[in-house]
């Protein structure tokens, strides 16, 4: 039977993966940006309960970092950003909702085949937790795919790499360079973002990646 | 082990660190670019230190026999570019296309570029690598899109976005691979220790392994520019500034490719696991066909030579995927041609488009008549990637080709084809490039031909006489990756 202490673990994983889930659907900027608060709130719920569970102490920074930074910290700036550049009315997603979401379910389940058969030996909570991962993984990038805003894609980097960190804090002991390293380039990634972000609007005054589209190199 | 009085190790790592940090503080660009030279020279001769004497392997750090040959082939690269770099960057500033505060950005970042794939070929540690290749990867992100024009940054989100993608993808892997050894190895630091990892790999579970080695495939094989995965490398070398694209070409296609024959001897040292060669035997013939036809239709200079690039990188991962002794001795010493001439190609490339004021292919003609030297020079160096006998990639191609024929003659047909059509692409344009009624300026050029004409000496050299101990090394290293 299993313990309390899984079950916990796996209601927080699977709350991220319906996160995932509920960003797909979300057809306005400031709506998708609280969506991805939420996403990072449950995330840092989730690394706390493991940091818990595997009484590894360290993993609570983790926890810390990803509720100060990417809950908090991240969506105001965002929510400034998109007010500044007069975006926060509806996004054009290139595939519409329905599609998508049957997709994600798709992804869910395929990386549920793969990653529960193969880590048939390691322990159970590893194995959910890896599973889910993956699953938080994959729905990213279809909606990196499926946004054509820039906001968007970033923000569906971002909980690509929330289902990173829900990864590596899973696998148990795993080295505490690992866990900084995937915060620090998380804000690095962000920076870098913010400085594209801001050089597009300066230059264009948009940051809708359409407008980027008419340069293919081969027909100038 | 160590006969040196310091620790090379830390000093190829340190130099480029510190000079980043002094070259993002200096305003004056004439003697930041000296700097720029003086650093990669020191970081050269601190990795050439590395076959004298290196500390044993540790928790972090290892030199061994195969990422010496990256390393120094990398600083090497990397020290000729910088004096390129120098005049290249002059010119810019000339006609207003850098301001001083974007150069000193420039140097800085190069630096912290060269820092990171140092850093990514010493490191013992796979998550070190990663942190490693990830930071290499962000330094040339912000490069690709210096110039700010509405090209660059589309160049720089879709590099950004695919290698980041990539780089996600490449940590999963690298989870799944501690989430295997963990049972084993135990818990902890271990747990991520290459040498540890491949002295143990045997009894790690090869299930978990297979899914490990596909997403670190996907996500390094992205940096390599591996078809279909490559879409963000012609943009990238298109719209940055030329020595980025050289660097790109020459250097980082080769760490992520470092990082891919790291976990390929992982996987092999495993008996139960998947075997990695057909998977890569499978990316590298599409990469290189795809992009051997794609070289027909390019319409800008250095795109067409970026898509050449991703033609080598596909043969070069074809010959590490069909590996035993000979092909693995092919593709090490394609790589190092491949290096360094697609690197003295972009040098000559980049003073070309500077002084015909233009990168399309329609553009510029007669080359040998306006500018004979970098013509030239330009002819010489597509002859050389195009693997024309008798030069350096001639030889490892044949060597590719000859032993694919002798295991797998079916694979070996596609191969031919595939590089005869790239070589008919090649040699079509560059006969209107190079040949032909001039056009376009005829001023003079202010270019360094030297670490040009150093790269084409050292791949004609190679293709008439490689040297006992060299080719002893590559044998060396050719049986290591097994």
């Amino acid at each position: 039977m299993h313990s309390l202490g899984f079950d916990i673990a796996h209601l927080l994983a699977g709350g991220l993966v319906l996160a995932s889930f509920m960003m797909l659907y979300q057809d306005r900027l400031s709506a998708l940006i609280n969506v991805f608060a939420l996403h990072a709130i449950v995330l840092s719920l989730s690394v706390a309960w493991q940091a818990y569970v595997q009484d590894a102490p360290s993993l609570y920074i983790t926890a810390a970092i990803a509720l100060g930074f990417k809950a908090i910290v991240i969506p105001l700036t965002l929510h400034r950003m998109i007010v500044r550049l007069g975006i926060h009315r509806e996004i054009e997603t290139v595939v519409s909702i329905g599609p998508t979401m049957l997709a994600g379910i798709g992804l869910v389940a395929l990386s549920m085949v793969v990653m529960l058969r193969v880590t048939a030996e390691a322990d159970p909570l590893a194995r959910e937790d890896l599973a889910f991962a993956l699953s938080v993984l994959l729905l990213g990038l279809l909606m990196m795919v499926t946004r054509r805003n820039a906001v968007g894609q970033v923000i569906g980097f971002m909980s690509l790499e929330n289902g990173l960190i829900l990864a590596a804090t899973g696998a148990k002991g795993m080295p505490l360079v690992v866990e900084i390293s995937v915060a620090f380039s998380v804000l690095i990634a962000f920076i870098v973002i913010g400085i594209f972000l801001f050089r597009i609007r300066e230059r264009f005054d948009s940051v809708d990646l359409e407008a980027l589209d008419r340069f293919r190199g081969e027909r100038r | 082990m160590n006969l040196l009085p310091f620790n090379p190790i830390m000093a190829v790592l340190a130099i480029p660190a510190i000079a980043a940090g002094v070259l993002a503080l200096l305003p004056n660009y004439r003697i930041s670019a000296r700097l720029n030279m003086l650093a990669s020279l020191l970081t050269l001769l601190a990795a050439v230190s590395l076959f004298f004497g290196h500390p044993e392997p540790d928790n972090y750090f290892l030199v061994d026999d195969l990422n010496i040959v990256f390393i120094v082939l990398s600083t090497f690269v990397g020290f000729t570019t910088s004096v390129f770099s120098a005049t290249y960057i002059g010119h810019e500033l000339e006609i207003g296309r850098l301001t001083p505060a974007h150069l000193r950005f420039y140097h800085a970042m190069y630096q912290v570029m060269m820092f990171g794939m140092n850093l990514a070929l010493l490191a013992n540690n796979i998550g070190l690598m990663w942190v490693a290749i990830e930071l290499a990867t962000l330094a040339t992100v912000v490069m690709v899109g210096i110039y700010r024009t509405y090209e660059a940054l589309e160049a720089a989100w879709k590099y950004f976005i695919l290698a980041s993608v990539g780089i996600a993808f490449a940590l999963f892997g690298t989870i799944l691979v501690y989430m295997a050894a963990r049972p084993v190895v135990g818990e902890g630091m271990q747990g991520m220790v290459w040498t540890v990892l491949v002295a143990r790999v045997a009894a790690f579970d090869p299930a978990l392994l297979n899914v490990a080695f596909v997403f670190l495939l996907l996500g390094y094989g992205t940096k390599v520019g591996l078809a279909p995965l490559h879409a963000w490398l012609p943009d990238a070398h298109a719209e940055g500034p030329t020595p980025i694209s050289a660097v790109l070409s020459g250097l980082l296609l080769n760490v992520a490719l470092y990082a891919v024959l790291r976990f390929k001897m992982l996987l092999a040292a495993n008996p139960a696991a998947i075997s990695p060669g057909p998977l890569m035997v499978g990316m590298g013939l599409l990469s290189l066909v795809f992009a051997a036809f794609m070289l027909y239709r390019r319409r800008d200079i250095k795109r067409m030579f970026a898509y050449s690039s991703i033609e080598h990188m596909g043969i070069i991962v074809f010959a590490f995927g069909i590996g035993g002794p000979l092909a693995n001795f092919a593709g090490l010493l394609q790589m190092t041609m491949h290096s360094l001439t697609k690197s003295a190609i972009f040098f000559a490339v980049g003073h070309i488009a500077q002084v015909k004021g233009t990168q399309k292919i329609a553009d510029i003609r007669g080359l040998t008549e306006t500018h004979p030297v970098l013509g030239w020079g330009l002819v010489l160096g597509v002859v050389a990637i195009a693997g024309m006998p008798p030069l350096g990639i001639f030889m490892s191609e044949f060597l590719i080709v000859s032993s694919t024929f002798a295991r797998e003659p079916l694979l070996a047909l596609v191969l031919v084809l595939g590089l005869l059509i790239a070589f008919g692409a090649l040699m079509l344009r560059l006969s209107s490039l190079a040949f032909g009624e001039p056009i376009g300026s005829r001023a003079p050029v202010e270019a360094s031909y030297v670490p040009m004409f150093a790269h084409l000496a050292l791949v004609f050299a190679a293709g008439i006489y490689l040297p006992p101990a060299l080719v002893l090394w590559f044998q060396n290293v050719a049986s290591m990756l097994g």
